[in-house]
């Protein structure tokens, strides 16, 4: 069994709350930050902040330099060619809405298909369904079987009509990984491009946009122990240099005149306005902290907790479990139900005991529909998470029945 | 926030929640109006039988939480035989005791059951769940006093 013992590094993880320490359950959601990241913040703000690429004075330099060494650790962290791929954003959400916006509405036509799976959240579906309504494209939607799993059906949909292919490495409900490799070869074989939602997989797994050949792969700072306000989108030079900018303004422009601009070099044409240094030096700390781990570790642990969190749920006959309860194929992402109590009520519970768990739809309401279940609770494990916590949280799903006046 | 559960989940809750008899549609119906708290899911739909200003029958439907469930069952009780006016100033009141604007428990007693949900208040994620009924029905009224 491997145990990454890190607790000592997280101080939030000792808070109290109704006379419990937390037990924190939330993290794909977002997770907790460590030390390292939160003196990182505050050593740039220190002695380093200035405005990066705008002045020739020691701390704008130093703080352009503390910007280019978190975008080369973030090249190496999801094995990109140049740090020039990456595009520093504000969130996963605002990096699909890029490649939507600057991409999808410039090369679409009506009669193209836009195809996505069910189970995506609504950052890699709301932002297609505009692509779709505005350039007259379809918008298809890959199902999923009982269990999760896409059927060979619907992996037919990606056909030669087909121009875009999004996907999310990881379900954000289902905690299943997809079969990455294969949806983009197939997208591929059409003459599709891939965008790969990386939300729930960056956190989790190695990233490695070479071996996946991804076209895009778009991620956030905060679910993998970074601070809010740093999102990542890494592009294939080649389309990034086709594309419009997204965003106008400042630092993305080479000359301005009185009626016209040209833009800057990739990235910087995709990074307007003021960038969030202070977040980039944050991933940068965090993509430290996780590489330090490794993801060989990291994998076995949220393995074994999830693994153990299942078969203790699976003894409980009023719990059920949405898609796969094979921990082979989840990442410590497990959302469920529980018959007869409806998850707000369950949340509130559990929080009262200290467990912090997700309720709702989870950001996926079409997947919500397609399953039936219009909220479930999510229980999601990160590096910190322990098996005492699973095991209390497991000993706690009953007297959640009981509060309820039903049977445990 | 300190809770205790017991005094949220109390039996009054409890059974409002599972009590059936205000969750259906009306036969015949004046108003309707829908409510939704796009963040949980929780969705309900109101409707209530008018006649000469006064509401002589009400009813929901739709899907949410215990609490939102109680909260709306209580309501419709509450509701039935007042008059639109009276019901637009106890649906204040209640809004007015989730705010903590009016915590004597004199003033509340008029709102009969709906005085278990005081403690919400204590609970801000839970607030949006025990007022959506309420907030629903004074929108159907306030469209239906604009007549």
């Amino acid at each position: 069994m491997v145990m990454i013992n890190v607790r000592k590094d997280f101080p939030i993880l000792t808070k109290m709350h109704n006379g419990h320490q937390i037990v924190y359950f939330d993290n794909a959601a977002t997770t907790q930050k460590p030390y390292q990241v939160i003196h990182a913040i505050v050593d740039f703000l220190e002695n380093h902040n200035g405005n990066p690429h705008r002045g020739a004075h020691i701390l704008s330099i130093e703080a352009t330099e503390a910007y280019d060494a978190a975008k080369k650790a973030v090249a190496r962290f999801i094995n990109a060619k140049s740090p020039d791929e990456i595009i520093f954003v504000r969130n996963t959400t605002e990096a699909l809405n890029l490649v939507a916006r600057s991409y999808g509405e410039a090369n679409l036509h009506a009669g193209d298909k836009i195809v996505i799976p069910i189970s995506e959240h609504h950052s890699d579906l709301v932002p297609w369904q505009r692509v779709a309504a505005k350039t007259g494209a379809k918008l298809v939607y890959m199902y999923l079987d009982d269990t999760g799993h896409f059927t060979d059906e619907d992996l037919a949909k990606i056909d030669e009509h087909t121009k875009i292919v999004a996907f999310a490495a990881v379900s954000n409900v289902l905690g299943m990984k997809r079969p990455i490799e294969k949806i983009i070869q197939k997208a591929h074989s059409v003459g599709a491009i891939a965008v790969l939602d990386g939300a729930q997989s960056a956190p989790h797994m190695k990233s490695d946009v070479q071996k996946w050949d991804c076209d895009f792969y778009a991620f956030s700072g905060h679910k993998m122990l970074a601070s809010a306000g740093t999102g990542v989108l890494y592009g294939k030079m080649e389309l990034l240099k086709s594309m419009e900018p997204f965003l106008s303004g400042g630092d993305m422009i080479e000359y301005v005149q009185e009626q016209s601009t040209t833009f800057a070099e990739v990235p910087y044409k995709f990074e307007a306005g003021t960038e969030n240094v202070e977040g980039a030096v944050a991933l940068h700390a965090a993509i430290d902290y996780l590489e330090d781990i490794g993801f060989d570790a990291i994998e076995a642990h949220e393995y074994e907790l999830t693994k153990r969190c299942l078969e203790g749920m699976k003894k409980l006959p009023y719990i059920h479990i949405l898609g796969s309860t094979d921990p082979e194929e989840k990442v410590g992402v497990i959302s469920f139900t529980i018959d007869g109590v409806h998850p707000h009520d369950a949340a509130t519970i559990l929080d009262s005991y200290g467990i912090a768990v997700r309720s709702g739809h989870h950001c996926a309401q079409p997947l919500g529909h397609h399953l039936h279940v219009e909220a479930s609770n999510r229980a999601s494990f990160y590096i910190y998470n322990t098996v005492e916590e699973v095991d209390y949280f497991l000993s706690m799903l009953p007297k959640v029945r009981k509060q309820m006046g039903l049977n445990a | 926030m300190s809770m205790d559960m017991g005094s949220l989940y109390s039996d009054i809750i409890l059974e409002h929640n599972q009590n059936l008899e205000n969750k259906h549609e009306l036969d015949h119906c004046t108003v309707s109006e829908h409510g939704h708290n796009p963040s949980c899911g929780d969705d309900l739909t109101l409707q209530a039988d008018i006649e000469n200003g006064i509401i002589k029958d009400a009813a929901y439907t739709g899907h949410g939480c215990a609490i939102s469930q109680a909260s709306a069952d209580i309501m419709v009780d509450l509701m039935k035989g007042k008059s639109v006016k009276e019901a637009l100033r106890l649906i204040d009141l209640f809004l007015s005791m989730i705010k903590r604007e009016v915590t004597d428990d004199d003033k509340l007693e008029e709102l009969e059951d709906a005085i278990a949900l005081k403690n919400i208040s204590n609970m801000p994620a839970r607030v949006k769940c025990a007022v959506l009924a309420w907030h629903t029905l004074k929108e159907a009224l306030e469209r239906e006093n604009n007549k």
